[in-house]
């Protein structure tokens, strides 16, 4: 029954964008996060996005065919670091600042990130949607047959 | 002359199977709304029935003459052939999926899936008021 794999799709969904608005608060919390050297300062952390192919198996029937070809949600492949360069600013009185005077805050861009955290909690409500829509489809088939 | 569910069922059983399967379609769409380089997909439902329509026009009328002849008008195999949605406007990341859209159709398909439940249970209280002879 191709009404279940909404649930699996859709909470695929969920938990992709539940993954993308863990980063944004990790982002956010670390964005003042300073450092006194380049390699050890927080980076932005991004998460990347990939379809879920289901592979085809042999003995498949044809509406079997159509519901893989469909796909089967959303995956996160990895999280990536941004490459962004590091703010360095020139503060020698800094608890954290190195030999020169120089501390390292996070390439995090707080407004990228609120963006972000938005366009994430939009997408995880409209899959809620899905879902429920999915789950009532699922409950009138239930009752068919019954007056 | 037998009756069948088939036969008393007509269509609408298979429409509610195309139905089912562009939701998993759509929902699929909207859950990839943010990968990159996803394409939006969707069967052609006016194709399906067309195609049917045009292919097999006596199947429409339901005189099967024979035990092989097939009952329903549409066959869910149709919906093998998916196309890529056109986009309204291009996209950075070579995503198609606009959410709204996608929401507006999965809305449509879910309202035209209770219509094709609606026909279906009403054909069942039919047989049923039949068999009960009340």
């Amino acid at each position: 029954m191709s009404l279940t794999n909404i649930f699996n799709i859709a909470g695929s969904g969920m938990s992709a964008q539940s993954i993308r608005l863990n980063t944004v608060a990790s982002n956010i919390a670390n964005a003042e996060s300073v450092s006194s050297s380049m390699d050890t300062t927080y980076r932005a952390r991004q998460p990347v996005f990939a379809l879920i192919q289901q592979q085809v198996l042999a003995g498949q029937s044809a509406n079997e065919v159509v519901a893989s070809g469909a796909g089967q949600g959303v995956q996160v492949t990895g999280i990536v670091e941004s490459d962004a360069p590091l703010r360095q600013q020139y503060e020698p009185t800094h608890p954290m600042a190195n030999e020169e005077g120089y501390v390292f805050y996070p390439n995090v861009n707080v407004v990228e990130e609120m963006t972000n955290m938005i366009s994430a909690s939009r997408s995880f409500q409209t899959n809620a949607d899905i879902m429920g829509t999915a789950k009532e489809m699922m409950q009138r088939v239930l009752q068919l047959g019954q007056a | 002359m037998a009756i069948t569910f088939d036969k008393a069922l007509g269509i609408h059983q298979q429409a509610l199977l195309v139905r089912t399967q562009r939701a998993e379609i759509l929902a699929n769409n909207i859950v990839n709304a943010d990968t990159p380089n996803y394409k939006a997909r969707d069967i052609d439902f006016r194709g399906i029935l067309n195609g049917e329509m045009s292919q097999n026009a006596s199947q429409l009328k339901l005189n099967a003459t024979q035990a092989s002849h097939q009952s329903g008008l549409m066959d869910p195999n149709f919906a093998a052939e998916m196309m890529f949605r056109t986009p309204l406007q291009p996209s950075l990341d070579g995503n198609t999926v606009d959410v709204q859209q996608e929401q507006a159709e999965y809305a449509k398909n879910a309202l035209a899936y209770q219509a094709s439940y609606t026909f279906l249970n009403k054909k069942f209280t039919g047989l049923m008021n039949a068999i009960k002879g009340e």
